[in-house]
């Protein structure tokens, strides 16, 4: 089944709290975040914590993800070790700028797969794109390591480090999402959308998510659980698509068994397109338990 | 001591000093008890003013003396004022030994704790009590009889039975003329119904109002009638109605109590109880105001109109009167500032009296045409038995209010409660206190799961062909104690500090000391 990144809700690891309240709101992913939520102070403390907590807490099917302080500072290196060695399989790197970050990662997780008898290659890795310069390095990045899956965008960094403001609309910004977005499609791997700081304006929020799913993002960093729902209702495809999309790929299949090349549903023509569009709302809406996969009598691999 | 085991399993002493014999929760009752009503014609000095020109003088027209019982109430919450004043003018009189029958006590009336050491007030009779007050009393025993605490129908049919005999009841009214016909809804202290006071005023041997805006005669609206006053006090200020909610009715904005209520509203939804005409009610509590607004965006999505809403009436309750997601509100106590408002102008916003509302000895009332009841609660065991009393330490901190009577008389009743307060497991396998018996609660809902009491297979079938994380209230209790630990079982003392009244008047539990005096 597809694994689907819809929600990824960041927590930070110095609150007890957050261990047991997060996972009740059923994100996709969770980020315990090391970096920029935790005061200097409190780094050894949270880290310590996280560990204990991933001992102890069982969190279903909920990915967990680490975001770990930059390998250049004196705290992301025993973040690694430390989270990998407790059961950490998800490494969020920020400030991703070149693929030289990526491989002084890289060589750190091959080393401790290998001290630790772990498969290879078992320990992932998300890039946060968080500058210019990382937006333009982003294919380089992506590709650095076999081990990565998604490409986050930080739009606060982003906007920081170009000197203008976050405004709406954002030709910067757009720009620069766009190009992640493609970058991860072409990849075959997750790109997912920066986070939305003020929680009081849901409606604002909302409407980025539609626009980060329109430019082709498969998730959205979140930062309040209330996020996290409106995020799936808007991944998640109208029930009125999954249906339309279950009609073509029946129809499709019976026309391939009676040998018949070309098919209508609705009035429409269905070819191979359409037919690939339809069987990606449909695995969707089984990965976010729209749907059993029971209910899908074709199997989409045979086709 | 003779203790007896009652219906749930509680033991209960036969007698308690300073308090009598008590009735045992569950056991048919031998001697006659029904709800007689006293059959003393209470008489007035006609050729006497009314309108007095302090409490004290109240206090020496009502010849009140030693060992009396006095009754207030709280629709003025944390802001009330007048309860204090009385107590205080007693105290300069000399006069001591009295009963407080109080419809609830707060935060406003812990001045009372000084009153109780010199020996002013040795009894007290409510709904409930917190803070300090509450604390003296369950950690120092400072009363020398445990406190009676009743729901709000139990207190209005004591009233009525003649079980508490109220020597002086003393109203607070924020709209009163010199004749006594009295309101809570005009006026610069207006705190809304009067609820609570009706009973008083109807049964105690004297009625004394007590108002901060005196109104030529005739007062009006008339919420209690001149022909139930014998005298009327005017005083600078009643209290501060400001702080009648004091953030009590804030809408929620936890995560975890909004994951609650829409957890709760669809248990609604599925029992098939939400449709046109149906009645509900629901605490004030974060979770519990939070279903009220998931049941309005269902409601309105469907087009369903309710019939009533009652109980303690909260300005969400008041925004769906009036957008017509009710036909009217029924109001015993209004909890906040809209609410007045709306309860001044609207005529759909009824006032009702806590007999009307809750009593059980009545010929009928409105707890008993409820579809559906919201209520919290401290603690839950696998009874489904509720505590709303005291803590899981075993110190007093809430009310019973109407939460027996509800659970009684509604069709579905549901607990909204998270697995774990402040680290400490909320379903248990015992209550401290049991409030509201288990055979009274349907569902009990928390932000992990949904555990339904096994004798409503029906509505069990229904859940269970949705999604919703349905549980046994067993598996709920062993996942609290996942996260917390067994608790440790609490020592308490032997004297006991607290009687709950379970709503006919027997006595479903009592709150022991939390330490040997």
């Amino acid at each position: 089944m597809e694994k689907l990144r819809r929600s990824m809700l960041f927590c930070p690891a110095n609150e007890p709290k957050m261990y047991l309240s997060a996972p009740l709101f059923k994100p996709d992913c969770i980020i315990f975040d090391l970096e920029d939520a935790i005061p200097v102070r409190e780094k050894d403390s949270a880290r310590a914590l996280l560990c204990e907590a991933l001992q102890f807490f069982d969190f279903g099917d909920i990915e967990i993800f680490v975001r770990i302080n930059a390998l250049s500072t004196p705290f992301g290196n025993s973040d690694v070790l430390d989270t990998v060695a407790a059961g950490i399989r998800r490494i969020r790197l920020p400030m991703c700028e070149t693929a030289q970050h990526v491989v002084e990662l890289d060589t750190i997780l091959q080393k401790l797969e290998s001290s630790m008898s772990l498969p290879e290659g078992c320990i992932k890795i998300q890039c946060a794109i968080e500058t210019p310069k990382g937006v333009l390095n982003a294919a380089e990045i992506a590709t650095a390591s076999q081990r990565i899956i998604s490409l986050s965008f930080g739009a606060e960094d982003f906007t920081r480090s170009l000197g203008i403001e976050r405004t709406l609309p954002n030709k910067a910004l757009d720009h620069a999402r766009c190009q992640l977005a493609l970058v991860c499609s072409s990849l075959g791997i997750d790109a997912i959308d920066t986070v939305w700081a003020d929680l009081k304006d849901m409606a604002g929020f909302e409407a980025e998510v539609e626009e980060a799913k329109r430019i082709g993002f498969k998730g959205k960093s979140c930062i309040h659980p209330k996020q996290v729902q409106a995020v799936h209702k808007i991944f998640n495809p109208s029930p009125e698509a999954v249906e339309h999309s279950l009609k073509v790929i029946s129809m499709a299949a019976r026309a391939f068994e009676q040998g018949i090349g070309v098919v209508t549903v609705d009035g429409k023509m269905v070819d191979l397109p359409v037919i690939h569009k339809a069987e990606r709302i449909v695995n969707l809406a089984i990965a976010a338990g729209m749907i059993e996969s029971t209910e899908v009598n074709y199997d989409l691999q045979k086709k | 001591m003779i203790y007896k085991k009652n219906k749930i399993g509680r033991l209960i002493p036969t007698s308690i000093e300073g308090i009598g014999q008590l009735r045992i929760y569950g056991q048919i009752d031998t001697e006659e008890s029904g709800f007689e009503k006293p059959a003393e014609i209470r008489k007035t000095n006609r050729s006497e003013k009314k309108l007095l020109q302090s409490i004290e003088q109240a206090l020496d027209m009502t010849c009140l003396a030693d060992g009396m019982t006095i009754s207030f109430h709280h629709h003025l919450r944390n802001g009330d004022s007048v309860l204090m004043q009385v107590v205080e003018a007693i105290a300069q009189k000399g006069i001591k030994d009295l009963t407080i029958c109080s419809s609830s006590l707060t935060k406003a009336h812990e001045g009372l704790i000084d009153y109780i050491k010199s020996g002013v007030v040795t009894g007290i009779q409510t709904s409930g009590l917190r803070g300090q007050l509450a604390r003296e009393v369950t950690e120092n025993c400072i009363l020398p009889k445990p406190v009676i605490f009743r729901t709000h129908g139990g207190r209005a049919r004591a009233v009525e039975a003649g079980e508490v005999t109220i020597d002086v009841a003393f109203i607070a009214a924020s709209c009163c003329d010199e004749m006594g016909n009295m309101n809570g809804k005009l006026g610069p202290s207006a705190f809304g119904s009067m609820g609570y006071p009706m009973v008083d005023a109807q049964y105690a041997r004297q009625v004394v109002a007590i108002t901060d805006n005196l109104v030529p005669y005739p007062a009006s609206p008339v919420s209690i009638p001149e022909t139930l006053v014998d005298y009327v006090v005017q005083v600078d200020s009643i209290g501060d109605n400001s702080l009648i909610s004091a953030g009590a009715t804030r809408m929620t904005k936890s995560p975890r109590e909004l994951l609650i209520a829409d957890y709760a509203c669809q248990v609604l939804i599925h029992s098939g109880y939400i449709k046109n005409g149906f009645s509900f009610q629901a605490g004030s509590g974060g979770a519990s105001l939070a279903v009220i607004k998931s049941l309005k965006d269902y409601m309105s999505a469907q087009n369903i109109t309710a019939s009533f809403a009652s109980g303690g009436i909260t300005s969400h309750l008041v925004s769906l009167l009036e957008e017509g997601f009710f036909e009217c509100l029924l109001d015993t106590q209004t909890f906040d500032r809209l609410a007045v408002e709306s309860f001044m102008k609207n005529p759909r916003h009824i006032e009702m009296s806590a007999s009307r509302y809750a009593n059980p000895g009545a010929k009928s009332c409105v707890v008993d045409k409820l579809d559906i009841m919201i209520l919290s609660a401290t603690e839950v065991d696998t009874k489904f038995n509720v505590n709303v009393m005291t803590t899981s330490t075993g110190i007093i901190m809430g009310a019973q209010g109407g939460h027996p009577d509800t659970a009684a008389g509604a069709k579905l009743r549901v607990v909204v409660t998270p697995l774990i307060r402040k680290r400490i497991p909320i379903i248990v396998e015992d209550v401290m206190t049991v409030v509201t018996p288990g055979e009274h609660i349907d569902v009990v809902v928390t932000e992990r799961g949904i555990a339904v009491n096994p004798k409503r297979q029906n509505l069990l079938a229904r859940l269970q062909k949705t999604s919703l994380p349905l549980m046994k209230i067993e598996e709920l209790k062993n996942l609290a104690e996942q996260f917390t630990g067994k608790p440790q079982k609490i020592k308490l003392g032997e004297k006991i500090v607290g009687i709950i009244e379970y709503r006919d008047g027997s006595v479903i539990d009592v709150i022991h000391a939390t330490a040997e005096r």
